[in-house]
C-alpha cells in the first residue's frame, strides 16, 4: 500500500497525561492517582496508521479515548489540523466530533438494542444536520453500510439479527457516517473470530485508501497491529516505550521491553531456533509508579541510573523514538 | 457506489426486521399463564367500566325496604344494609380501586424515574445527595406512617379526596425502591460502549437521555408499574378495611370487606363481603402474573 499524503502532520500529541483519581476511604483526605496515561507524545500523519500495542492496564484505550476527547486530557496538548483541541467545549467540541470518530471493541455493547441500523448509523447525521430525514436520509445511509460490506435490506434490522463480525461493520458505518478524517480504532478486532477479524481489518485498510483516514490503531495482538499499521507504538505503564516505523521495529527493538514482547510472538518453524528475552515479575501498579524508569523494576539491564532517573523520550535513530537510558547500548 | 436510489420501501419489505418489542411480545404470547392473567385483567377492566351503563340501579339509591337481601334475580349479588345494590357498589368500587391503583403506580413511576435517572446520569454529588434522601424516605416505616397520616386527616379532607390522598401516600412512600433500581440500570448502561459512542457522536444530552437511556429502561418501568400497582390496590384495600383509606359512601373495595368486621354479616350476609373480598384476589394475582410474563418477556435471561 503506498501513501502518499504521508508529509502532511494532521495530529499531534504533546505530553499529555490522564490521571484518575482514586478514591480512598472518607476519613483519609490524601489524593492519589491512577496514571493512566502519562506524559505521552506523538505525531500522526495524514492516511497513516499508527499502531499502538502494550499489554491491558497500560493506557493504549485512555489514551485513544482522551484523544476523541471521551476524556478531558489532564495536561498537554493535542494539536489537531493546527488547532489545540485539548480544551474545547460546547458547539466547537460538537463540530470537531464530525472530524474525529472512535470505532470500540465490543461488536455487542457498542451498538443500542432498541435502534435498527438505519438509526445507529444515521442518528448523527441528522444530529450535525449534514442529511434531512426522507429520501435523501435513507440513501445516504444505504451508501455508508453498503461501503462497510452490508446490504440495502440490513438498514431496518435490529443489532440482535447480526453476527458479531457484521455488528462490527455497523460500528464502523456509524463513525464513517460523519465523514471524519480521523479514527481511533479500540481494539476493532479482538473480539472478533480469526477467520473475521482479517475482513474487517481489510475492510479497514479499503476504506482508508478510499476516504484517506488516518487511524490510530490500539490493539494487544502484535500481528494484528503488524498487518495494518505504518508505524507501531509501544506502551508500557501509561507511557510510549518505543515508536518507530513498522519494519524497523521488527528487525531492531531497542527497548527491551519491545524485545520481551516481540520475543514471545511465536514462530510457526519447530525447528527455527529463537533468542528469548526474559523480563521478570508483574507490572507494577500504575498509582506507585515506580521511580526512575518505569521498567527498571522488570528490565534485565537495569542499572542504578535506572531507579532514579526518568528516562527521555528521545529519537535515537531517524524517527526511531525510544524511551530508555541505554537505547542503542544494550 | 449507489446509483440514484429512489426511496425504496421495498427495503423495508425484505429487509425481515425483527425489533425487541416484537421479540417481547412473541415470548409473551407463549407464556400461557402470563396471557392468562392478562386475558383476567382485562375482563375485570372491562367489567367495572363499562359494567355499571347497564345496572339499573344508582350509586347513592337506598331503600331501607329492601335491605340485606340475599342474591335474587333482581338483586344479583344482594343489597347490602341500607338496600344498595352490591353489584353496583362492587363495579364502583373496582373503579376506584384499580386508579387508585393506577395512579398510586404512576406517582411512583414518575418520582422513581426522575430522581433514579438524575441520580445515575449525572452521578457525583448530585447522586449522592438524591440517594441519601431515598434511603431516608426508605427508612420511613410505611404502615404506621400511612395509618397515622391518614388517620390525623381523617376529618379534613371529604370522602372523595381521600381517594388522592391514598394515592399519594403509597406513592410517594414507595419510589425509593424503584429510583434505586432506575439509577443502578442507569449507571451501568452509561458504561456501555453505545453511550460512549453517543458522546463521541457529539449528540446532545437530551438525546442521549431520552433516546438511548430511557428506552433500555423502559422494559424496568413497565414491570415495576404493574406489580406497583398490584401492591398498591393491596395497600388500598388494606387501608380502607381499616376505616382509613376511602371512606364510605365512596365505595371501594376495601371498604366493602370491611362489612365483615361485623359479626352478623360475616356470618349470614357473605355476598357482602365476599364478592369485593374475591375481585381484590383476582385482580392482584392476575396483574401479578402479567407483570411476571412481562418480567420473562422482556428480559428472558432473568427467567428461571
Amino acid at each position: 500500500m503506498e501513501k502518499n499524503m504521508k508529509n502532511e502532520i494532521i495530529l499531534e500529541v504533546d505530553k499529555i497525561k490522564k490521571y484518575f483519581e482514586v478514591k480512598k476511604s472518607f476519613l483519609d483526605s490524601g489524593k492519589s492517582f491512577v496514571k493512566a496515561v502519562d506524559d505521552v507524545s506523538f505525531k500522526l500523519h495524514k492516511g497513516e496508521t499508527l499502531g499502538l500495542v502494550g499489554e491491558s492496564g497500560c493506557g493504549k484505550s485512555t489514551l485513544g479515548r482522551t484523544i476523541v476527547r471521551l476524556y478531558q486530557p489532564t495536561d498537554g496538548s493535542i494539536i489537531y489540523k493546527g488547532e489545540d483541541i485539548a480544551k474545547f467545549k460546547g458547539q466547537k467540541l460538537k463540530n470537531l466530533r464530525k472530524d474525529m470518530q472512535i470505532i470500540f471493541q465490543d461488536p455487542y455493547s457498542s451498538l443500542n438494542p432498541r435502534m435498527n441500523v438505519s438509526t445507529i448509523v444515521g442518528e448523527a447525521m441528522l444530529a450535525h444536520g449534514i442529511v434531512k430525514k426522507g429520501k435523501e436520509f435513507q440513501e445516504k445511509v444505504v451508501e455508508v453500510i453498503e461501503r462497510c460490506g452490508l446490504s440495502d435490506y440490513h438498514i431496518y434490522r435490529y443489532p440482535h439479527q447480526f453476527s458479531g463480525g457484521q455488528r462490527q461493520r455497523i460500528g464502523i458505518a456509524r463513525a464513517l457516517a460523519l465523514n471524519p478524517d480521523f479514527i481511533v480504532a479500540d481494539e476493532p478486532v479482538s473480539a472478533l473470530d480469526v477467520s473475521i477479524q482479517s475482513q474487517i481489518l481489510n475492510l479497514m485498510m479499503d476504506l482508508q485508501e478510499e476516504m484517506g483516514l488516518s487511524y490510530l490503531f490500539i490493539s494487544h495482538d502484535l500481528s494484528v497491529v503488524k498487518h495494518i499499521s505504518d508505524r507501531i507504538g509501544v506502551m508500557y505503564l501509561g507511557s510510549i516505550v518505543e515508536l518507530a516505523n513498522k519494519k524497523e521495529l521488527y528487525d531492531d527493538p531497542l527497548h527491551p521491553y519491545t524485545r520481551a514482547l516481540l520475543s514471545a510472538i511465536p514462530v510457526a518453524d519447530p525447528t527455527k531456533k529463537k533468542e528469548m528475552h526474559a523480563i521478570i515479575g508483574e507490572i507494577p501498579s500504575n498509582v506507585n509508579t515506580p521511580p526512575g524508569c518505569k521498567f527498571h523494576t522488570r528490565c534485565v539491564y537495569a542499572k542504578d541510573i535506572c531507579k532514579e532517573v526518568v528516562p527521555e523520550y528521545r529519537e535515537v535513530k531517524p524517527d526511531h523514538f525510544v524511551t530508555c537510558h541505554f537505547a542503542g547500548e544494550i | 457506489m449507489t446509483e440514484n436510489k429512489a426511496v425504496d420501501t421495498s427495503i423495508k419489505k425484505k429487509s425481515m426486521a425483527v425489533g425487541p418489542w416484537r421479540l417481547a411480545w412473541d415470548r409473551f404470547r407463549k407464556n400461557k399463564v402470563a396471557v392468562s392473567g392478562a386475558a383476567i385483567f382485562i375482563i375485570i377492566l372491562l367489567f367495572v367500566t363499562f359494567g355499571p351503563l347497564f345496572s339499573p340501579f344508582e350509586m347513592s339509591q337506598f331503600d331501607l325496604a329492601e335491605k340485606n337481601l340475599a342474591p335474587s334475580a333482581k338483586h344479583l349479588l344482594g343489597t347490602d344494609e341500607q338496600g344498595r345494590d352490591v353489584l353496583l357498589r362492587l363495579m364502583l368500587g373496582g373503579r376506584i380501586s384499580l386508579r387508585v391503583g393506577v395512579m398510586a403506580a404512576g406517582v411512583t413511576i414518575i418520582l422513581g424515574s426522575i430522581v433514579g435517572g438524575i441520580a445515575g446520569y449525572y452521578g457525583g454529588w448530585v447522586d449522592n445527595l438524591l440517594m441519601r434522601f431515598a434511603e431516608i424516605v426508605y427508612s420511613i416505616p410505611f404502615t404506621p406512617t400511612v395509618i397515622s397520616i391518614s388517620a390525623a386527616l381523617m376529618f379534613r379532607v371529604s370522602s372523595e379526596n381521600k381517594m388522592y390522598l391514598v394515592m399519594f401516600l403509597i406513592g410517594i412512600l414507595s419510589w425509593p425502591s424503584l429510583a434505586r433500581i432506575i439509577r443502578g440500570q442507569i449507571l451501568s448502561l452509561r458504561e456501555q460502549e453505545f453511550m460512549q459512542a453517543t458522546e463521541a457522536l457529539g449528540l446532545s444530552d437530551f438525546s442521549r437521555i431520552a433516546r438511548h437511556l430511557l428506552p433500555n429502561t423502559l422494559a424496568y418501568i413497565i414491570v415495576s408499574a404493574t406489580l406497583g400497582m398490584a401492591s398498591a390496590i393491596l395497600t388500598e384495600a388494606g387501608l380502607s378495611f381499616l376505616g382509613l383509606g376511602v371512606t364510605p359512601p365512596t365505595p371501594t373495595w376495601g371498604n366493602m370487606v370491611e362489612r365483615a368486621r361485623n359479626q352478623r354479616v360475616f356470618t349470614r350476609y357473605q355476598w357482602m363481603w365476599m364478592p369485593p373480598g374475591i375481585m381484590i384476589m383476582l385482580t392482584v394475582v392476575s396483574i401479578n402474573l402479567l407483570g411476571e410474563g412481562l418480567r420473562d418477556a422482556f428480559d428472558p435471561k432473568e427467567s428461571r
